[in-house]
């Protein structure tokens, strides 16, 4: 007895400490700086200042950022209604070639990211894969640029989160009993209407989960804008590193990530009062 | 067959190169309660996922009121559907699961309200309609089932072992509510189910299917007293068998058969002749047990080798003298209220005259 509350006691220290030291202190020294003067020579100057936050309403990083989002909702958009057919059908397949499936989707994660991403320019490069298989089938006649575009960003950023969605989406669609699919139909509901009634629904989970996997990382993974868009096509993520890195300025930097870790934290929060509504829509009918 | 709801002709169908269904005929009639009875991987589950468009058939065809019904999807067969796990809609309340069917029909306002809560009074959860299936108990999801099915008024009500799930007692008590529902909708009714008992209760006819075929198609009582084979009189309920012999055959009718050292007089539906090898079946409850040999009627000698009490009736095994072992049934009567065997007692094993069935030995 005393011993298990002994073990009790220290995992929950351990736990409770390891949150406060790797996630609140840092969090609070993001806030903290934040609120600090800029100074070129020093990173921060030690006296209150909402300077970092009166620089962000410039129009120039509010362009930015809306940029940003607009770019996670496009792909997230992409990877929903992509993933969600791929889920569903790996879900259905016999276990053995869903184990395969599976699989294939995983392996793209053994090599790094980065690596993934200097692998899409070979590929969407003037002289790259895609211009060279487009001439020789003549569908065009002299390559097309799609590095440095959003094309070129938006299929980086697709194909980088794409497993995120998928593995959300089939979890959700494995534990779907088929046979709710047969009674839809069996009681008058054709193809659409069963999705829309019975699939979309029950696998909403799934759906909120994987959106939230993609939109979140996808507004800050900064060196995918930076390979595949050039300097021009700036991600919040960008911004942060740039501030952070190259114009040590520390509090704007500190300002933009407070501000992100704010838009994620209202999404979320839209997210589950969505959830919520649903849920209580469908109780009160 | 005028009043012929379904009629299924030359059905079949096959998985894997393994034949499900062969050559299945079935007049199904209009408002009967027909049970497909067999165990399990006979192909009943699969006749129902075919009739309800789950499935398609390799050949064969469907009629539904004399029209093609194999042609359609299942959205728009006549047919419903109660599952054996139930498929309740799980983000749906009880009202909408019942209501399911005729919003896609659109039925709406004071119809639907209506026809729903008569649905769900019929199999009395009126009182639940604002449940969620994950809130109800499994015989009361199976009701939910029935009424989301009964609901859209449909020719005919495929229940695939639906009374499965449940426990032996809230099993009795929905057969008899079954049986209660389907008189009161007079819909025709195909229930599948491999549990016996359920199949003679509930049913006006019953299919015996042996591997993809019909085995026998009776009522009730035609298959538990007079099967056509040995296989539907060993499927359904307990028998003995007594191998035998033909030794003549009689001017009225009647055979003689040679079993051990008896030999039995008795009639048969089959052509038999003599020197063929055949089977004499009798039900527990046929035969009598007797202290003392008795005259004019065949007995065989034999030992109580196990007995057991039933509350109602006395169920003895009995090891023959000839080697073969038999099971009674005898009911306790007033004459007689304590009667009781000792394992190892010596007793004269006789039937009702006229009760045995004896049919060809296939094996």
């Amino acid at each position: 007895m005393k011993v298990e509350s002994k073990t009790k006691f220290f995992i929950i220290t351990l736990v409770s400490g390891w949150l406060v030291l790797l996630g609140v202190v840092p969090l609070l020294l993001l806030i903290g700086a934040s609120f600090l003067a800029h100074d070129p020579m020093q990173l921060v100057r030690f006296e209150f200042s909402t300077d970092a936050y009166v620089q962000l309403a410039d129009p120039v990083y509010i362009k930015v950022i809306w940029r940003s989002l607009q770019l996670a909702l496009i792909t997230t958009f992409l990877c929903l209604i992509i993933g969600y057919p791929f889920a569903w059908y790996t879900a259905r397949l016999s276990p053995g070639w869903r184990t395969a499936a599976l699989v294939l989707l995983m392996i793209p994660f053994w090599t790094n990211s980065l690596v993934r991403t200097y692998a899409i320019r070979m590929v969407l490069g003037t002289q790259g894969i895609l211009n060279k298989v487009l001439l020789s089938l003549g569908i065009i006649d002299a390559p097309i640029r799609f590095m440095y575009t959003d094309f070129a960003v938006v299929t980086g950023l697709f194909y980088l989160m794409l497993p995120f969605m998928i593995l959300p989406l089939y979890a959700s669609a494995e534990k779907l009993n088929f046979q709710l699919v047969e009674a839809a139909r069996d009681l008058g509901a054709g193809a659409l209407q069963t999705l829309r009634k019975v699939i979309l629904p029950l696998t909403l989970p799934g759906i909120v989960a994987g959106c939230v996997m993609v939109f979140v990382p996808t507004m800050g993974l900064f060196y995918v804008a930076s390979l595949l868009g050039g300097a021009r096509q700036l991600l919040i993520g960008n911004l942060i590193q740039q501030q952070f890195l190259n114009a040590r300025n520390w509090p704007l930097g500190s300002a933009t990530s407070v501000l992100l870790i704010f838009v994620m934290a209202v999404m979320l929060g839209g997210y589950g009062l969505l959830v919520r509504r649903m849920s209580q829509r469908e109780r009160r009918k | 067959m005028a009043d012929s709801v379904l009629s299924i002709h030359g059905l079949c169908k096959s998985f894997s190169n393994q034949q499900i269904l062969s050559d299945f005929h079935l007049e199904v009639r209009n408002g009967e309660f027909i049970t497909l009875l067999g165990p399990s991987g006979c192909g009943k589950t699969t006749l129902l996922r075919i009739v309800a468009g789950f499935e398609e058939p390799d050949s064969g065809t469907i009629l539904l009121d004399g029209k093609n019904l194999l042609s359609l999807p299942a959205e728009k067969r006549k047919v419903n559907t109660v599952f054996q796990s139930y498929a309740l809609f799980p983000h749906l309340s009880v009202f909408e699961n019942v209501a399911f069917g005729l919003r896609l029909q659109k039925v709406k306002g004071e119809e639907l309200e209506n026809r729903v809560n008569q649905a769900l009074t019929q199999v009395q959860m009126a009182n639940y309609a604002e449940r969620f299936p994950h809130q109800l108990s499994g015989g009361q999801q199976q009701r939910v089932a029935m009424a989301r099915a009964t609901v859209n008024k449909p020719r005919i009500l495929l229940l695939d072992e639906p009374l499965s799930a449940l426990d032996a007692r809230l099993r009795r008590e929905m057969q008899v509510e079954l049986k209660r529902l389907q008189r009161e909708l007079g819909i025709s009714f195909i229930f599948v189910t491999h549990d016996q008992d359920e199949a003679l209760s509930m049913s006006d006819r019953v299919v015996v299917i042996q591997e993809g075929r019909i085995a026998q198609l009776g009522t009730p009582r035609q298959v538990y007293e007079e099967p056509e084979n040995l296989y539907v009189a060993k499927f359904i309920g307990e028998i003995n068998t007594f191998p035998g012999v033909v030794q003549e055959e009689l001017d009225n009718g009647q055979v003689k058969i040679q079993i051990g050292d008896q030999i039995v007089e008795t009639r048969s539906k089959k052509n038999l002749s003599p020197g063929q090898n055949v089977v004499l079946l009798l039900r527990p409850e046929d035969l009598r047990l007797y202290q003392q040999p008795q005259r004019d009627i065949p007995v065989f000698a034999g030992s109580i080798a196990e007995r057991g009490y039933r509350g109602s009736t006395l169920d003895t095994w009995i090891h023959l003298d000839n080697g073969l072992k038999i099971k009674a049934c005898e009911f306790f009567d007033e004459d007689d209220p304590d009667f009781d065997y000792r394992v190892g007692e010596r007793v004269m094993v006789a039937w009702v005259k006229g009760w045995e069935v004896v049919l060809p030995d296939e094996g």
